[in-house]
């Protein structure tokens, strides 16, 4: 049948067969292709065998060696948490108000802080930490409950108005709706705005204040962060600083709500976040005595390195 | 005559009388007869290779390839080992191209890499000089600097010495593998990889500290990229220094391509005389009928030294790369049988014909000095003077400013404005230096701090050390008090020792109601 002859203008032999005349050289695969290809052939046979493979129903086979990329996976992740030991033992190990006195330390702490906070703290206080209405800009140097490292790490721990976490921050204003009068109430939002230059104070709002805020605001409305009352002669506001905003919050006050993140985050994690928020700019040192209005600390500064 | 060997004579020339010489620049004049072996297989596009045993030969030439040899290797086993004293803060290797730390150190010059401009410079400049070389001198580089003539050369020395000159090679090549042949190979090629070896090891010096990184490879420690590269390159020199030689240059490399490009009737090539050779023969039929014989007497000395085999009697070809060894024979040939020197020799195209036509033979320097020369030779010195002026101004301290983002600006409890920006102070000394920052265009009562100096120390100025050869990365709050607009400012940096080096960078500040 096969009627093989060497084809004479190339010297190579045909493979046998012809079709209309036309004739197929018998030109086969160089040696080396065709054993890489069986090599290649091999090395699937074996790849079979030892690692994931065939797709079954639910699944797929395994392999012998038990490889998978979620496997992988977990032990990258497990080695880098290997290679955050010390730091993280370190952190876990010294006291938060002595962070700042390790850079080192302090920097890495910052950065976990950074980390964290872009997973957990975000959704309210936004990306760069500016918050909006109702939620605390944490940038800035006012803080309701207070701004040192320790203060900060306890809000966190245990969240303010938070159920169920047993020593969280809560206080309440009570709502003067149906107490005041409009005419009262249009007194006391002049007086309270006045306290930060905005609005005109009048006999009857400060008296009004003196009678029913300075109890927890101050005399002054200074605030005071150890009951978590907001200092009011300052120029930020957390639900708005216009006429309606502060009778809003004189009639029916809001509360804003923070989570106790304790159980949620391990103790380094926190201690972490409440050192990256402290370094945002506005963190405060822990006073020796009671400190003077840290507002004015800024100015007289400013004062004095100016030569003004 | 002892000295001329006579191979098998080549094929003469069928056109053995006045050249074409525009086919040899390789603009082809139309061929009448095609090559019939070219079938449709292609098989006249492959040849065997063919191994170049050049002979042995002396002279001007042959000289000046041992002095560029010499100096070339010299240059490049030898660099990475000399030490220039940079101080304590920074490496003391003359020649460093520091790529982890992104430094490239040269002598007393220093290149980061915001200023890699200086190096994209000096190759533009290589390749421009390789321009104004070849349009000056043709092809001197492939002749004597390139890297595969150098280490080809080298290697052919290696062949000289352990097998013998031309004809003991070429037998030697011939004869079977006998042990002593066996041997022979063995230690020839063990010399090569020795010197392979070396070429390789010699390359990653320049990457690392080098009486380190030598220690570190013997001890095993070194970065696995640092024994890669030697493996590579170590292969590479042996296969292609040992082995492939002049295929390289004919098969492989641009260069000649280009230059087939790039060279003219105003050329220096190594050329041969036609109309002074021609006709060849010996000198016993030259003397039977001395009308009939030009001045080559066929003895074919050119083609024995030449290091790719090529016979430069056929004209200019990729092949010739103008290394001058066979001038240096053929001279000598020529002073031998009393015939004046230079049947073969460096001239242009354009002087062959005027001393074919009969002028007198014009000093091959006079080809440099042309228009084309000219303005390769003032681009390149414009350019070699534009990086010299841009290294001899350039500041050693520099500052960029970003201003945060997010938030913009942050309002704080007395009305007052803080900004934060992240300035970046690079100090490209190799010492510590003090430098000032400065708040420039804010009204009175701005002041700044940094994350080092706090808030109750803030001021219009603050000095920071910026470590030696860094760049410090610094957060700074400025604040501007209640009342006080502004909007765009700079910052001022100056350094402070006896240079007072500055830099200042515009940037803006950002409170409510600015756009």
């Amino acid at each position: 049948m096969a009627n093989k002859r060497i084809d004479e203008p190339t010297g190579t032999e045909t493979v046998g067969h012809e079709w209309d005349g036309i004739e197929e050289l018998n030109t086969p695969l160089p040696r080396w292709w065709l054993y890489t290809f069986y090599a290649t052939i091999l090395f699937a046979a074996v790849y079979v065998v030892l690692y994931p493979a065939w797709p079954m129903v639910e699944s797929a086979t395994r392999g012998t060696l038990g490889w998978s990329s979620r496997g992988d996976l977990a032990n990258e992740m497990t080695a880098a948490d290997m290679a955050r030991q010390s730091v993280v033992e370190r952190i876990a190990a010294t006291d938060i108000e002595k962070l700042p006195a390790d850079p080192e330390l302090m920097q890495a702490a910052i950065a976990g802080g950074a980390a964290a906070f872009k997973v957990n703290c975000v959704q309210c206080h936004g990306a760069g930490a500016a918050g909006s209405p109702g939620y605390p800009n944490l940038n800035d140097d006012d803080w309701i409950w207070g701004g040192t490292l320790t203060d900060i790490e306890y809000t966190m721990t245990h969240g303010i108005r938070w159920e169920g976490a047993e020593a969280t921050r809560a206080n309440y204003m009570p709502a003067f709706q149906g107490m005041f009068e409009p005419a009262q109430v249009d007194a006391l939002a002049g007086h309270v705005l006045s306290l930060s230059g905005k609005g005109r104070s009048s006999a009857a709002g400060a008296q009004l204040f003196a009678d029913n805020c300075a109890a927890c605001h101050g005399t002054g409305g200074e605030g005071a962060s150890a009951m978590g009352a907001p200092a009011l002669g300052d120029a930020i506001w957390l639900f708005g600083d216009t006429e309606a905003a502060v009778k809003a919050q004189i009639l029916a006050p809001r509360h804003g709500v923070m989570p106790a993140w304790q159980g949620r985050l391990d103790p380094v994690t926190i201690k972490m976040l409440a050192a990256y928020v402290h370094s945002r700019g506005g963190g405060q040192q822990p006073a020796p005595a009671p400190a003077a209005d840290p507002a004015s600390d800024v100015a007289a500064a400013a004062k004095a390195n100016t030569g003004g | 005559m002892d000295e001329i060997e006579r191979p098998a004579p080549p094929v003469a020339p069928a056109d053995s009388g006045a050249r074409d010489w525009g086919k040899a620049l390789g603009h082809a004049a139309p061929e009448p007869a095609p090559e019939p072996e070219a079938g449709f297989m292609g098989s006249a596009l492959y040849e065997k290779g063919k191994t170049v045993h050049n002979k042995r030969i002396d002279g001007p030439f042959r000289r000046f390839k041992w002095l560029v040899m010499l100096v070339t290797l010299g240059i490049y086993y030898v660099t990475p080992w000399i030490r220039w004293d940079r101080g304590p803060y920074a490496p003391d290797q003359a020649v460093l191209i520091d790529l982890a730390n992104r430094r490239f150190y040269m002598f007393d010059i220093e290149i980061w890499p915001h200023e890699f401009y200086f190096v994209a410079g000096m190759l533009i400049m290589a390749g421009i000089g390789l321009f104004l070389v070849t349009s000056a001198v043709g092809r001197a580089w492939c002749g004597y600097a390139c890297p595969q003539t150098v280490w080809t050369d080298l290697f052919q020395h290696v062949d000289r010495f352990f097998d013998g000159d031309r004809n003991a090679r070429i037998r030697l090549d011939k004869a079977p593998w006998t042990a002593s042949k066996i041997a022979r190979r063995s230690a020839k090629w063990a010399v090569y990889l020795a010197i392979a070896f070396w070429t390789g090891g010699a390359w990653i010096m320049y990457f690392a500290d080098a009486p380190t990184l030598t220690r570190d490879f013997w001890t095993g420690n070194a970065a696995p990229v640092a024994y890669a590269t030697v493996a590579i390159l170590t292969g590479t020199t042996f296969w292609l220094g040992g082995f492939m030689r002049e295929q390289v240059c004919i098969y492989m490399c641009p260069w000649p391509r280009i230059q087939t490009a790039m060279l003219d009737e105003k050329s220096l090539i190594v050329t041969y005389k036609d109309w002074r050779g021609e006709q060849r023969g010996s000198l016993k039929k030259a003397a039977k009928n001395p009308d009939a014989y030009g001045d080559c007497i066929d003895c074919n000395m050119c083609v024995a030294v030449c290091p790719t085999g090529v016979d430069i009697r056929e004209g200019q070809q990729i092949g010739c790369i103008t290394c001058g060894l066979c001038i240096d024979a053929c001279d000598k040939v020529m002073a031998e049988v009393g015939r004046p020197r230079g049947l073969i020799d460096y001239a242009t195209l354009d002087q062959c014909k005027a001393e074919a036509a009969g002028a007198p033979p014009t000093p091959a320097w006079k080809a440099l000095l042309r228009p084309r020369t000219l303005i390769y030779f003032t681009v390149w010195a414009g350019l070699g003077a534009g990086l010299l002026f841009a290294l001899g101004t350039r500041t050693h301290t520099d500052l960029t400013v970003s201003p945060d983002r997010n938030p913009p600006f942050m309002l704080l409890k007395d009305g007052s404005v803080r900004n934060a920006y992240t300035l970046r102070l690079r100090n490209m000394e190799a010492r510590p230096r003090a430098m000032e920052i400065a708040l420039e265009g804010l009204p009175q009562g701005a002041v700044m701090w940094t994350e080092s100096v706090s808030m109750e120390n803030a001021a219009r100025v603050q000095v920071v050390t910026v470590p030696a050869n860094a760049t410090e990365v610094l957060r700074v709050y400025v604040l501007l008090p209640d009342g006080v607009t502004a909007n765009a400012f700079a910052f001022r940096l100056t350094s402070l020792d006896e240079q007072r080096e500055q830099d200042v960078t515009e940037t803006t500040f950002a409170m409510p109601g600015n756009p």
